[in-house]
């Protein structure tokens, strides 16, 4: 193993001795700082070559000195030749042109090494590299660049660009390798035991960490090997053999049963035996075992809440449910098919049994502990997803004006409706800032292009096909040919007719905007942008649409602001009013399913869609409508809707509450957008697959 | 390949023009492995004259499941895959000119009931939906064909069986089936078979050894994982045996899987490059 690195002070004291600096009044302490990063080996050339020209003059050892602690790591193995040209120099022209050459020798490095090496920049393999780890078995991860490589359990970090190798394709696989890896520690359990035992015994806890680092990826390397052994082999590749020293601890580290704790025993022993260098690798990122670890309790937290809930349901619900015969709204998963289901009965080997939401947490929880833990299958625990009932709602909004409509809504727990209970106005949409569109027109006007181009294409053409079997036309030209045939003794062909292909695009959409609270800031952004390229497309496809917002504050104030109704054009105006589209109050969704699948039912066309465009869950002041109640009175709203005629369809911006939408909506009648910067991106895209 | 109905042939120069419909009588067993207890409720169902549908993504086996069928009951088969073109006329049929006469010329659906042969019609949803409402008559207690531009009127023999296919992963509210219709059928639930008997699958339809198919159904499942991520589908089974058939006739895996699997998934390029990288990464 090679010797570990000089000190500062070490540094400081051995420079002193070679260029004698106490006797000149000249202090080291500044070089020595910057040599300190080097290793031990780059230190020693340093240090040799000031002695070396300390000999010929004690400035030009200083000049020597002090420029190679800045240049030293830039230059790597260059920095014999570049002291020999400052030598060189040194001998024609004297101390000033030694320092001159010195530093064009430096900079015509940097700028040779900067074009033999064809970097690859983060953005562009972002999006292969994100599929690709999506891909792969284990809890998705985020991908984002950052100043290191490292992850946290949910997202991962990888640098900016990446230079090391020569050529492209050699950092496009390095990319890979360290995104593989970064994925393997949570895949293969980094951070399922406590490491701060081990890391507080070392002095460093920065080597203490490159040195995890290092054990760790020899570890999942091998655990990588046993299922994807195409990429354990491009990793190996990218590492050449592990250094001698280390060959028997990578030996341990890849037998089948190896884990962290393994990982941290050869840290033990390399710390009793006295620790080198870390040797670095460019294929293994940092460690954070701490910020990971936190991550990781707070999911865990999460998940267990959710597994438990779930459970409760489960638990909780009575079985006759009015609806669940309709094949196509699935009833609530608790009551689907789940009264069989024992909560305490043992989940470990079987997860069927949960809504798709909680099967993914316990899939997670099983990733970080190995189990779920018995507590979770206690159903009275904390996390209960119960209903508050009978909480008043205070704060009611005092109204002067008359209401525009009342609407029923349905309550679950009396298995009766509400009637008239929800006030519901039509607002006047506020205009917003007209820029804003022309901004986003202009900012996305490629996309729009493209996105209208498509959608043209999908219009299709009213187009009369000749020379058919059949068809509601006659083909003249074939007739008057098959008459002549005929005539002649030649046999005329039966494909007599025109048959005219026609376009079923009878379709009228409705979409459903949520300016909730809690879409301040980038979800109204997305929700806005999104729209005006919805609008954009729509316009190209000549379906008729419409665009309303909701909101609200209590059942006594459901507001409605009607953004484009289907009578208005795509114009100016409408433009401002989709640039006003602004967070405010609450979601109380089912009141606004009513009015609006009201509206929509009145158009006269085959097909009619409602589109959710939405942040989450049903909700409103006061808890009652924000559990089961809100649901369940969506829900009922979507199945009259559903009864009218009208197909459902929900876009929503949610991290975690997505577990709802299946029973809300249906299996495949949702999309869930993790990320509201994405939304504008996807939305002409989910368009066009529901409707084409 | 057997001629629609001996007792009304249509005149031999129309065949010249608009071949005859296809009624494939299967000699031999076509391989199929069951995932569940689909062989006894397609049974059943063909005993109580019930229609079917099969549900799930492409390429899981629905149509090998229907040949497999065809074959242990014995019944000619006729196969439609629907298409947005598809007229009433194409399934029942119509009238040719032929010189100066005019010949009526069964539709595969017409020669499929004549014959009391199991009719598929694959992906249903993709025809038009003036032509999906023809099998209504043929679903319910009526059992018949009504021809009307013949004049005729074709009760089902108890043979005859309707089956169609639906991918309900589709999200196209164009493309719904409509509750009058799907409430017709007794249906059965297909999805990817699971990991050990895919690979199974794949080894026999396929030709190669045990743990290439492994291989080919492990690459398989992270494909599955990019739906909605990239890719409207992962692959289906049939991808799986179209590469392992490459394979086997001597072709380099990674490049057998970017022919047969990768290409045909995807095109955009980010997503493309990443399942050439999957397939690097299980080869
Ligand atoms: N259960 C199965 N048993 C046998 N072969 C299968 C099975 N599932 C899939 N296959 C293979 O996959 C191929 C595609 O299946 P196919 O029936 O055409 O799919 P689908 O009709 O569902 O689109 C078949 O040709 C067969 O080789
Ligand atoms: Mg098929």
């Amino acid at each position: 193993m090679s010797e570990r690195k000089l000190f500062a002070h070490e540094l400081e004291a051995r420079l002193d001795e070679v260029l004698l600096l106490s006797l000149r009044q000249r202090s080291a302490e500044g070089p020595a700082a910057l040599l300190e990063a080097l290793p031990r080996a780059m230190q020693e050339r340093v240090l040799h070559w000031a002695g070396v020209a300390a000999q010929t003059s004690d400035d030009l050892g200083w000049l020597i000195a002090s420029l190679a602690a800045e240049q030293a790591a830039g230059l790597g193995p260059r920095l014999d030749d570049w002291v020999r040209a400052g030598l060189d120099a040194y001998d024609r022209s004297g101390l000033a042109a030694t320092r001159r050459a010195l530093n064009e020798f430096a900079e015509a490095h940097r700028t040779s090494s900067r074009h033999s090496r064809e970097g690859i920049a983060f953005t562009a393999i972002e999006g292969r590299l994100s599929r690709f780890l999506h891909a792969l078995d284990g809890r998705p991860l985020k991908l984002v660049s950052g100043p290191r490589a490292w992850t946290d359990s949910e997202t991962l970090w990888l640098p900016e660009r990446l230079e090391v190798a020569a050529d492209a394709p050699g950092n496009r696989r390095l990319y890979k390798g360290i995104a593989a890896l970064l994925w393997a520690q949570t895949r293969f359990g980094s951070f399922n035991i406590d490491p701060e035992p081990e890391l507080e015994r070392w002095p460093d806890r920065e080597a203490a960490l490159a040195w995890m680092a290092v054990f760790e990826a020899m570890r999942l390397e091998a655990c990588i090997a046993r299922e994807l052994p195409g990429l354990a082999l491009e990793i190996a590749g990218l590492r050449g053999p592990w250094p001698p020293e280390l060959a028997a601890a990578a030996d341990k580290l890849a037998q089948a049963q190896a884990t962290a704790a393994d990982s941290l025993a050869c840290m033990a022993e390399i710390r009793t035996v006295g620790a080198g260098d870390t040797p670095t690798f460019p294929h293994i990122g940092a460690i954070d075992p701490i910020a990971a670890r936190r991550v990781r309790a707070a999911r865990i937290a999460r998940e267990l809440a959710v597994v438990r809930r779930a459970l409760n349901v489960i638990a909780a619900t009575d079985t006759k449910a009015g609806a669940a015969d309709n094949p196509d709204y699935p009833p609530l998963a608790a009551e689907a098919g789940m009264q069989a289901v024992d909560p305490q009965a043992d989940l470990q080997g079987d997860l069927s049994a949960l809504p798709p939401a909680a099967r993914e947490a316990a899939k997670s929880l099983i990733q970080d502990l190995g189990e779920i833990p018995p507590e979770a299958l206690h159903p009275a625990g904390p996390g209960a997803w119960q209903p508050v009932a009978g909480v008043e709602e205070s704060g009611v909004v005092s109204v002067t004006t008359r209401p525009d409509a009342f609407y029923d809504e349905w309550d679950y727990r009396r298995g009766s409706w509400r009637h008239g209970w929800c006030h519901l106005y039509e607002m006047k949409a506020p205009v917003g800032d007209h820029d804003w569109v022309d901004e986003v027109r202009t900012r996305h006007a490629h996309l729009i292009r493209s996105i209208r181009r498509r959608f043209e294409a999908l219009r299709g053409e009213d187009k009369p096909q000749r020379r058919q079997f059949d068809g509601e036309e006659i083909d003249l030209d074939a007739q008057v040919e098959a008459r002549a045939d005929r005539k002649s003794g030649a046999e005329p062909s039966p494909r007599l007719f025109i048959h005219r292909r026609r376009i079923e695009r009878s379709l009228a959409v409705m979409f459903m905007v949520d300016m909730s609270g809690s879409t301040k800031g980038w979800v109204n952004d997305a929700e806005r942008e999104s729209l005006v390229l919805l609008c954009e497309a729509i316009e190209a496809l000549g379906d008729s649409y419409a665009i309303y917002g909701f909101s609200g504050w209590t059942r006594t104030h459901c507001d409605i602001y009607p953004v484009k109704r289907f009578a208005d054009r795509y114009d100016a105006a409408t433009r401002g009013r989709i640039a006003g589209i602004e967070a405010r109050d609450y979601t109380r969704m089912g009141v606004a399913v009513r009015h609006l699948s009201g509206l929509l039912v009145r158009q006269n066309t085959r097909h009619k869609l409602l589109v959710t465009l939405s942040d989450g869950r049903p909700d409103d002041y006061g808890d009652e409508y924000r559990g089961r109640y809100g649901i369940e009175d969506t829900r009922r709203a979507l199945l009259e809707a559903r009864e009218k005629g009208i197909r459902s369809y929900c876009v929503t911006i949610d991290r975690h509450g997505a577990d709802y939408l299946p029973q809300l909506y249906g299996p495949a009648h949702y999309s869930v957008i993790d990320d509201a910067k994405k939304l504008p991106q996807k939305i002409a895209e989910i368009y066009r697959k529901l409707t084409g | 390949m057997n001629t629609a109905n001996p007792t009304r042939r249509a005149d031999v120069r129309a065949e010249l023009h608009a071949p005859a419909t296809p009624l494939v009588r299967l000699a031999s067993e076509p391989y199929y492995h069951a995932t569940g207890d689909e062989l006894a409720v397609f049974e059943a169902a063909a005993r109580s004259c019930l229609p079917v549908m099969l549900k799930g993504p492409t390429g899981c086996g629905k149509t090998r499941f229907v040949e497999h069928m065809a074959w242990r009951l014995k019944r000619p088969l006729v196969t439609v895959a629907c298409h947005d073109d598809l007229t009433t006329a194409d399934l029942v049929g119509r009238y040719l000119i032929v010189g100066d006469e005019t010949v009526w010329m069964d539709g595969p659906l017409a020669a499929a009931v004549r014959a009391g042969a199991i009719c598929y019609l694959d992906e249903i949803v993709e025809a038009r939906k003036d032509t999906t409402v023809v099998i209504h008559p043929l679903t319910d207690s009526r059992r018949a064909l009504p021809v009307e531009k013949h004049g005729e009127y074709i009760e089902a023999p108890h043979d005859f069986m309707l089956v169609i296919s639906y991918n309900p992963g589709y999200q196209s509210v164009l493309k719904e089936m409509k509750p009058s219709t799907r409430q017709r059928f007794v249906a059965l639930d297909f999805d990817y078979p699971d990991a050990e008997a895919e690979a199974r699958i794949v080894a026999h339809e396929g030709g190669v050894d045990a743990a290439t198919a492994a291989k080919l159904v492990k690459l398989g499942g992270l494909t599955r994982k990019l739906k909605g991520a990239g890719l409207d589908e992962g692959a289906g089974t049939r991808l799986l045996v179209h590469a392992a058939q490459l394979i086997a006739s001597g072709m380099a895996p990674e490049i057998a899987c970017i022919a047969a699997i990768a290409r045909p998934l995807a095109d955009e390029a980010d997503t493309r490059d990443a399942l050439d990288d999957l397939i690097r990464a299980v080869f």
